[in-house]
């Protein structure tokens, strides 16, 4: 299958590693990965902040880009989400119906990584190796705008030598929210440090998601505490196999203690 | 220009401005009604602290005699079936009882409308059987006779069978509150101790 | 003569009612985030009726189809909202009711003001309700030489203890049972010291408290929950009783309401009286509901005035996204279930709507430049809408007002920045190079320059890579 890579702005520019190893996963899989060069970013943090003017172009431009492609993946639930439910909106809030439906029409063939392999590709078992404890959280937009449900916890039930932990309140945001981080930081980091101590209480030495925004914002934490607890995007864990596990040494999501 | 006007002139120019696009169509797909099951009204009324007892039409009076203590006092509407009452208690009918009477009485026992098996609930409709809404408020012991065929199994059967301009009265379980630390605890301001009486 | 002669839609006015805070809501939650028997109190609390709620709403296998009932009606409810309240006022009347209407927040205190003292009363005994809160009824009756007294329980300790509620439902969620019982000891006279701090002990101390004035006070206010336009019949849904007592004993009833809670039809009631006692205090029906209709004769209260409420309803019905906020039937599960909330309890939102419904609700009723802070205060991950039995969607609501209030000059500018960086691709490649898109916020390294600094200060952020990831994928 002939697949597009949405890689997100934030992949591209930060943690091209989750982008690299959604590539290599689905090339291991036996498709065809292309990149369109005109992406940049979905307009989600316009969006989210009140700049839906902003956003146009960026809705625009997202549109144009992928419309020509079948299947659109992503490795971000957050990203896929609003491709869903803003674009459209933000065309409609400008008066272009034409471009609503378009949009529309795009988000219909965009998929957030556990959803492309689950549904589209039908498979659970990838044929990953990652010999760690992993504690999973299930992103907000993943779980409640995208209702990805336990896809992901399928997919690294089949991962060789993966040790899975449930995470204790999983449901309850870690406190990023884009925008809310920098203007609300104080409640942020409080909801952070809830989400910290319950990864910690699992024991886990990687905790993993489908938002690289999420993990940034947990792997920043963790780092600042100096825990040892590494954060790797779910793509990442897919990727790896006996041969390379991609998500060792410096490759990881997040940064150095 | 008056308030009415003023008001009803805002919300029209707030519609017009940018009118609604919806049909007025409500989707009721939800459940109408259900299967009638006694025990389950006895075990939902039970777990909302409600005390029940299960009779017949000839044993009420004994049922109640159990109930309350010999020589209590029992306010009752006017129109509840005298053989309900056991002699064993004081009855005081409410022939326009003043506050002070009615909150000084140690119980009062009413009929029911409507009973609803899947909340635990018994509704008061102000008929003569089951009197002024004061009356049920004021003692703290209420005892309430359901006959089996007043009980629906859900909500929408029992608003079916009610007369909205009648003063309603829906109970479920005694008086509580959920306001120290979210936590039901039962007995503020309505009676403390409600027992149901259902006849089948 | 036109309409616009009759009145455009209106905001809520200033210097009267709770509806504005007096300071923004980062720095309201930073007093409160520093509290830790508060957050205690909170999490504790929102925890246990999170699930007592879930518990009742999975025994209900037609949940689903419910909450979108009851979304339905309210979306007609909108749409018609004139020509119902015109019948509801009909029918009220016909049943020997009064109908009074307040454009706002001062029309609706005079009002009251005016009812009660016609009455020759000097004090009125009210059940919760969250209008009379919005408007600042207590302080106008206070004001009148009239005193309020807060019957229920919550709002009892709320009152007695000089606070402000913090919660639609339980307006003390933010105090345990020991604050409690201190408040009850000293504000309320002839408590025996020997009080423990058992709930049970408690109630039965607002119990006794209460009563008397329950019995020789001749006038009662409350608000309601609906009022039916088909019947004329309203209803009050409560626990403790004291709704009872005061939709029960007084001569006088006054009852204030939202021109938002009429519904249409008896039989919408099977709906509303399903979905609210489960989403708000995990109930499968709350111990006490009462209905009435106008007057009855020998049976209750012989006078009811109902007074119906605009103070900024018809500026959130001119807005088509907005006005879905008018849905709310105000069983509180958005803030029990938001992890905003739960951390920074309901005094930071500054009105007395707070949490998820309260950040859209009280921009709107009083134009979103009043309450500019409160539409960020959400990290938008979607628990509320889950939670809502009718269904608002809250996050997209949050959104449509953050487009609408007045951004801060540095933050567009570069916002524009952004924008038009990223509709480039040549720039926007250029950016990353430069600096990763770190660069587009500041220097690269663990902090970031204002206003970005707060995201920094408790986290660490990534060194930029080596590498982008389209630099990677060229160069393969
Ligand atoms: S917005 Fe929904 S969940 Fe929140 S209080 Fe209103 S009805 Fe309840």
């Amino acid at each position: 299958m002939r697949i597009a890579l949405f890689v997100t702005c934030l992949a591209d520019t930060m943690f091209p590693e989750a982008a690299k190893a959604t590539v290599r996963l689905l090339e291991r899989l036996g498709h065809e990965v292309v990149f369109p060069a005109e992406q940049t970013c979905c307009g989600q943090m316009h969006v989210n902040t009140g700049y839906q003017r902003e956003a146009l172009p960026l809705v625009r431009r997202h549109v144009r880009t992928f419309d020509p492609y079948d299947v659109i993946v992503a490795p971000s639930g957050s990203c896929v989400g609003s491709v869903r439910h803003q674009h459209p909106m933000v065309a409609r809030r400008a008066g272009d119906e034409r471009l609503a439906g378009r949009a529309e029409d795009v988000a219909r063939r965009t998929y957030e990584l556990s959803e492309l392999l689950v549904d589209v590709l039908g498979v659970t078992d990838v044929g990953a190796y990652f010999p760690h404890r992993v504690t999973y959280h299930p992103t907000c937009h993943s779980l409640r705008m995208l209702r990805v449900g336990d896809r992901p916890l399928r997919l690294l039930r089949a991962v060789r030598g993966l040790d899975l932990v449930a995470l204790p309140a999983a449901e309850q945001c870690c406190g990023f929210g884009g925008t809310f981080a920098v203007k609300n930081a104080d409640t942020s980091t409080a909801m952070l440090a809830d989400k910290m101590r319950h990864v910690l209480a699992t024991g886990a030495d990687v905790c993993t998601a489908g938002d690289a925004s999420c993990l940034m914002h947990l792997g920043g934490g963790l780092s600042r505490l100096r825990t040892g607890v590494r954060t790797v995007h779910l793509a990442e864990i897919l990727a790896a196999t006996e041969h390379r596990d991609t998500a060792d040494g410096r490759n990881r999501l997040g940064v150095g203690p | 220009m008056n308030s009415r006007d003023l008001v009803l002139g805002r919300l029209r120019a707030a519609l017009a401005a940018d009118p609604p696009t919806t049909t007025g169509a409500v989707p009721r797909d939800y459940r109408q009604s259900g299967a009638l099951d006694l025990d389950r009204l006895v075990q939902r009324l039970t777990d909302y602290r409600a005390q029940v007892h299960r009779a017949a039409e000839d044993t009420v009076a004994e049922t109640i005699a159990a109930l309350l203590p010999s020589g209590a006092t029992v306010v009752v509407p006017p129109g509840l079936p005298a053989g309900w009452l056991p002699p064993t208690v004081t009855v005081l009918p409410d022939t326009g009882l003043d506050n002070r009477q009615i909150g000084a009485a140690d119980a009062v026992v009413t009929a029911a409308a409507v009973a609803v098996a899947e909340t635990g609930t018994v509704v008061l409709d102000g008929s003569p059987d089951q009197g002024r809404r004061v009356i049920s408020l004021l003692p703290d012991r209420h005892v309430c006779v359901v006959r089996a065929g007043q009980v629906v199994a859900t909500v929408p059967e029992a608003l079916t069978r009610l007369v909205p301009h009648r003063p309603l009265t829906w109970i479920s379980g005694p008086s509580a509150t959920s306001d120290i630390e979210l936590n039901r605890v039962e007995g503020v301001h309505g009676p403390r101790t409600l027992h149901v009486v259902l006849l089948s | 003569m036109s309409q616009v002669f009759l009145g455009m839609p209106a905001t809520a006015p200033a210097g009267v009612g709770h509806l504005r805070g007096t300071e923004s809501f980062p720095r309201a939650a930073r007093r409160a985030l520093a509290d830790p028997q508060l957050r205690r109190n909170l999490g504790h609390a929102t925890t246990t009726i999170r699930a007592k709620s879930a518990a009742v709403i999975d025994e209900l296998p037609d949940w689903a189809q419910l909450r979108a009932a009851g979304s339905a009606i309210k979306t007609d409810v909108l749409a018609r909202l004139p020509e119902l309240l015109v019948q509801l006022e009909a029918k009220v009347t016909e049943a020997g009711g009064v109908v009074h209407w307040a454009a706002d927040a001062n029309d609706a205190n005079r009002i009251v003001t005016d009812l009660v003292r016609a009455t020759g009363s000097d004090r009125v005994i009210k059940v919760k309700s969250m209008a009379t809160q919005e408007i600042g009824l207590n302080e106008a009756l206070a004001a009148a030489g009239i005193e309020p007294v807060e019957t229920d329980l919550a709002e009892l300790i709320v009152q007695l203890g000089d606070d402000r509620p913090s919660h639609i439902l339980v307006p003390a969620i933010h105090r345990n049972r020991a604050e409690i019982r201190e408040i009850f000891l000293r504000a309320m006279p002839g408590v025996d010291p020997a009080l423990t701090d058992e709930p049970a002990a408690l109630a039965a101390v607002a119990r006794r408290y209460l009563r008397q004035t329950f019995l020789s006070t001749r006038v009662a206010v409350s608000g309601a929950n609906f009022a039916v336009a088909q019947t004329g019949t309203l209803a009050v849904v409560e626990s403790e009783g004291n709704g009872r007592m005061c939709l029960t004993l007084p001569e006088t009833l006054i009852t204030v309401m939202g021109i938002e809670k009429v519904v249409p039809t008896w039989q919408d009631l099977e709906v509303f009286l399903q979905l609210l006692p489960r989403a708000s205090t995990g109930e499968r029906m709350n111990p006490y509901t009462s209905m009435w209709t106008g007057v009855t004769s020998g049976d209750g209260p012989q006078a009811f005035h109902l007074v119906l409420l605009d103070n900024g309803r018809s500026a959130v019905l001119a807005d088509r996204t907005g006005r879905q906020a008018l849905h709310c039937i105000r069983c509180s599960a958005c803030l029990n279930v938001c992890p905003v909330y739960e951390r920074t309890g309901g005094h930071a939102y500054g009105s007395v709507y707070p949490g998820p419904i309260g950040a859209v609700l009280s921009p709107q009723l009083t134009g979103v430049a009043d309450n500019a802070s409160l539409p960020y205060a959400s990290s938008l991950c979607g628990a509320c809408y889950d939670a809502c039995p009718v269904g608002i969607n809250i996050p997209e609501l949050l959104v449509h007002l953050r487009d609408q209030v007045p951004h801060p000059r540095a933050e567009a500018t570069a916002m524009a920045a952004a924008g038009y960086t990223m509709d480039r691709p040549r720039l926007y490649e250029a950016a990353q190079r430069a600096t990763r898109l770190g660069r587009l916020a500041g220097r690269r390294g663990r902090g970031l320059p204002p206003p970005l600094t707060g995201w920094t200060a408790s986290r660490d952020l990534p060194e930029p890579p080596e590498q982008t990831f389209r630099q990677w994928w060229a160069q393969r």
